[in-house]
């Protein structure tokens, strides 16, 4: 095994990596950063080409079909449940899928039977009665566990809305394995030294933190193993490393594809693997035993199965995270420590992987953008977004302080380091209904319940600032509380039914663990907040004393505008809150992190919400994350850029959304122009410590074509809220609040 | 010190170099037929800034000057009918190294010691000559142009700021009379003219008039494509070469 290893590692620097599992080590010591052009990519080979129109056509297929292909109601997936699958094997360079067909989904029951199986339902398929009662009356889920254990607040809380998206019915996601190790290491040497974790825990005093860990270790042994005899079942033997460029990918890509076989989490990330591949592609190059096209034939082929990753969810979760997302989040680029770029020629390739296949909204394409940069990789990108508005982009400078230079994104905004960090997603808390609750006296203004404390109700003509700022604190501290309880629970019973076996086996021992909050409606609450203190807001009561309309006399000002009145107040509201948040003691002692994203539930969580303060009316959309209400930016886009740069990422750092949205022509003429622009408004926000941006350059009449004609537009991509989705495969609701966003001229 | 504002947008590519921060200064005292602004002309309405806080505004766009090579644009509205402002504005925008273009139709003495003052301060004009002739330029704009191409002369010729001489293009107007050949030459004598830009006539801006209640006169003006205007601009360009 040893021979092996050196053979496999021959021609990489040694260093501390080869004695501990340390693939950033490995990085560091290997890589060869590209500060060039896009000259030298390639176009996709024939079997590339032949491949994805095999695979377009069953996306079609799919499409049309409702939005499943295929479903398996019989087989409960793990690792190895499924025999080997093909698109069509003499065409795939990169084989394994999730289930023995294309784009058939698996049944992952473990997060809760009664979504298994009313998701197969409503796709016309019938769980299979044995599973069913298996679920039911042996083997408890995830599901049942925490609505064992929900109090009546929480469920109140949950079904008035004012905290939404928990997953406590679907699978937690937003964690990544580093499936990179499988590749550098081979799973023998991983399971070597978990067996060694499990070593250093034998004297320990059996504490129940102790006993969770040894099961836990076990658990992650085994499913390593069971990933060697599901690549086995392939023809290839992965407890040894990877020898060279094309196992080094295959490798990889089967610890993700073990990973998404187990579990059907939210968002299934793949970390950062560019860069990392590109070690073993430039090795590959040196020796010519690869060409510059075989190269991208690899990436193509890698990329086209990412493409391929379906879950089996409900039509409830798709009217909240709408498109059909898996968050296959790969982020590409950054520094260095040392300062050195991390961007190489495998970063452009990943890229130009929209060029050879086309736009796709899979995989979640992020661009790690720091001011240092090549210029050569920001032109290039920049390109890629004016031609395809499939990236989204987030600040390494900023990141990188926080959480070195291995880090990748979870889901869409969230950073994590990667296999040293995980977290317990949390969804959302709607703060515009909680600035409602404490206008309404803990009553929730749709459904006129007491969900919320009996705070004194505000009775006055005209709501005082003061005063409303006082009750929302305590309602947000209320709520804090609450919600801290809710994901205890949650992921106490997520760890304990529906565990992440393989991911975690890819992570270290020592997990630093964040209770990843959220916020919705941070704009709507600055906004209200304004209007109550800079112009008069006078409340319109109904029979039961609740608000549900607000006269507004004067003008006031909003957030987007970069002016410091309004952009105060969010500030402080976000501070307050996360303060809030940071006060209660939480499950296997995680930090309390927020995030201030919505995805596309922002339409969801304004369909639950009554008139605000600042105009806007009973269930109309939120903006989405942190973006300013739309059509309320006054002074054009770096204003309203600057405004949300603002917003303290130290108080956010699970992230901070901004989805933008340009008509090509503002840009400039040509597209290279476009390019250059848009790299110039990149360096601009990322310096002024914005954290997120999604970019769209396109024109609204295309999209409004598109929801009449979407045969026309397949492959049309846009970036919604921290990911991309077809837009034609999104409902017309969510079409149209895409279409009503404010679009740069 | 306050100034009157009518807007601001805080991006452009069209307002001068690089990414460009326009503050749309309130009041003017031409009345262009073909005013797409005429919102602007008022002098006593707008919003009313402090010099210090529009100077903060300006400089929160920095970096963005910095990546493009860019700047602030005041344009309006005529900036020069608030130069005290300005002066004071544009002093504090160059001790933070902030590019200055100033959009102006020139209609000003140039013995004026606060507008020669405040030119110290100002990197590049974007100067419109509305037309060349001074009776066609009195009805088209209501006063005569003999102080505009002095004032053109002096910033071109004296002070030898950069600048960008912008012309709109009304087909049957701008060009009657050999009127181009005499522009063109005009502009040949000045010397710190870096670029030409003739802008189409266009009638996106007839509904504020509607709005504000005044009868638009250019009624049956013919709307240029933007090739015509290009030809216009690429003749006005060979002057330059000669």
């Amino acid at each position: 095994m040893e021979n092996n290893t050196d053979l496999a590692w021959q021609g990489y620097k040694k260093g501390i990596w080869c004695d501990k599992i340390n693939v950033r080590d490995f990085i560091e010591l290997n890589y060869t950063p590209y500060e060039g052009d896009d000259s030298f990519l390639k176009g996709p080979t024939e079997r590339t080409k032949k491949l994805w129109e095999k695979v377009a056509k069953l996306m079609e297929k799919e499409s049309k079909n409702g939005g499943v292909l295929d479903a398996d109601t019989k087989i409960v997936s793990t690792i190895t449940s499924h025999e080997v699958g093909y698109v069509d094997k003499d065409l795939e360079v990169i084989v394994g899928l999730q289930t023995e067909t294309p784009l058939k989904r698996a049944m992952m029951p473990n997060g809760g039977i009664r979504t298994a199986s009313t998701a197969l339902e409503e796709y016309g398929y019938k769980i299979d009665e044995d599973v069913k009662k298996i679920f039911t009356d042996y083997r408890k889920t995830h599901n049942q566990g925490v609505f064992d254990v929900y109090t009546p607040e929480i469920r109140s809380c949950r079904r008035n809305g004012i905290i939404t998206g928990l997953p406590d019915a679907y699978g937690r996601g937003r964690i990544i394995g580093d499936y990179r190790r499988v590749a550098l290491y081979g799973v023998d040497r991983l399971m070597k030294e978990k067996q060694e974790e499990q070593k250093s825990l034998e004297k320990e005093a059996m504490t129940e933190e102790v006993i969770r860990l040894r099961e836990e270790i076990t658990e992650q042994i085994q499913a390593l193993n069971e990933l060697k005899i599901m690549a086995q079942k392939y023809g290839y033997d992965i407890s040894l490393p990877a020898k060279d460029a094309f196992e080094a990918v295959q490798w990889t890509y089967f610890a993700y594809l073990g990973a998404i076989k187990e579990q059907n989490g939210a968002a299934m990330s793949l970390g950062r693997v560019s860069t990392f591949l590109d070690i073993y592609i430039e090795r590959d190059l040196k020796a010519d035993i690869l060409t510059e096209e075989q190269a991208q034939e690899l990436i193509d082929q890698f990329i086209i199965k990412l493409r391929m990753v379906r879950f089996m969810r409900t039509k409830a979760y798709a009217a909240l995270f709408a498109g059909d997302p898996n968050w296959v989040t790969e982020a590409i680029g950054g520094m260095s420590n040392s300062l050195r770029t991390l961007v190489t020629k495998n970063s452009f390739r990943v890229l130009n992987t929209l060029y050879n296949l086309g736009p796709a909204p899979e995989p979640n394409l992020t661009v790690l953008w720091s001011n240092k940069l090549p210029e050569g990789f920001k032109k290039f990108c920049s390109m890629v977004s004016v031609k395809t508005s499939a990236i989204q982009y987030e600040n390494d400078d900023l990141m990188r302080q926080y959480y070195g230079d291995d880090y990748a994104i979870a889901c869409c905004v969230s950073a994590m380091r990667v296999g040293k960090q995980m977290q317990f997603f949390g969804a959302r808390c709607n703060l515009a209904k909680a600035l409602l609750y404490a206008i309404n006296g803990g009553k929730d203004e749709m459904s006129g319940d007491q969900v919320g404390p009996e705070i004194k109700k505000i009775d006055s003509e005209y709501l005082d600032y003061e005063e409303v700022m006082e009750r929302f604190d305590e309602v947000m501290a209320w709520v804090a509380k609450v919600y801290i309880n809710a994901l205890n629970i949650i992921h106490y019973m997520h760890d304990k039914y529906a565990y992440e076996r393989l991911q975690m086996a890819l992570h270290d021992k020592e997990i630093y663990r964040t209770m990843a909050c959220g916020i919705s409606g941070l704009s709507v609450v600055a906004d209200s907040l304004s209007a109550i203190k800079y112009a008069k807001v006078k409340p319109i009561r109904d029979e039961r004393g609740i608000a549900v309309d607000f006269e507004v006399e004067g003008e006031f000002p909003c957030f987007g505008n970069d002016d410091e009145r309004v952009d105060q107040i969010a500030l402080e509201i976000q501070n307050k809150f996360m303060n809030h948040l940071r006060e209660h003691k939480t499950y296997r002692n995680a930090e309390a992190t927020m995030s201030i994203l919505t995805i596309t539930s922002n339409v969801v969580y304004g369909e639950k919400t009554g008139t605000t303060p600042d105009g806007r009316k009973k269930g109309e959309p939120f903006a989405p994350g942190a973006n300013p209400m739309y059509h309320r930016e006054k002074n054009g886009m770096i204003a309203a850029l600057n405004s949300v740069a603002k917003l303290d990422y130290e108080d956010s750092i699970d992230g901070i959304s901004y989805t933008f949205s340009f008509v090509p022509s503002a840009l400039g003429k040509t597209d290279e122009e476009k390019a250059d622009t848009l790299k110039m408004l990149l360096d601009g926000y990322f310096e002024k410590t914005g954290h997120h941006i999604n970019i769209n350059v396109i024109d609204r009449e295309i999209l409004l074509d598109a929801m009449d004609h979407p045969e026309k537009y397949p492959q049309l991509t846009i970036r919604v809220s921290g990911y991309a989705v077809k837009f034609v495969n999104l409902s017309r609701k969510h079409q149209l609040d895409i279409i009503s966003r404010t679009f740069y001229k | 010190m306050k100034g009157r504002i009518h807007s601001i947008e805080s991006f452009s590519k069209v307002d001068g170099p690089g990414i460009r921060y326009v503050v749309f200064m309130q009041g003017c005292h031409l009345r262009c037929r073909f005013c797409h602004n005429p919102d602007t002309w008022n002098t006593s309405i707008g919003n009313e800034i402090e010099a210090d806080d529009l100077v903060q505004k300006i400089i929160s766009a920095k970096p963005y000057f910095d990546f493009s090579k860019g700047g602030v644009t005041f344009s309006g509205g005529e900036p020069l009918l608030q130069a005290k402002f300005l002066l004071e504005v544009c002093k504090k925008l160059k001790e933070n190294d902030i590019h200055v273009a100033i959009d102006t139709a020139g209609n000003f003495d140039t013995n004026d010691p606060i507008l020669k003052e405040l030119f110290h301060y100002v990197d590049l004009f974007l100067f419109d000559i509305k037309h060349i002739d001074s009776d066609e330029h009195e009805a088209l704009v209501g006063v005569r142009n003999e102080r505009i191409l002095e004032m053109a002369k002096y910033i071109a010729n004296v002070l030898k700021t950069p600048m960008w001489i912008r012309v709109v293009y009304l087909p049957g107007i701008t060009d009657k009379n050999n009127a181009l050949l005499r522009l063109r030459d005009f502009i040949a004598t000045l010397k710190s003219v870096e670029k030409i830009e003739v802008l189409p006539y266009h009638e996106m801006g007839v509904y504020k008039w509607k709005d504000l209640g005044i009868p638009y006169t250019l009624k049956d003006q013919r709307v240029p494509t933007i090739k015509e205007a290009k030809e216009v601009e690429d003749y006005l360009n060979e002057g330059r070469n000669i």
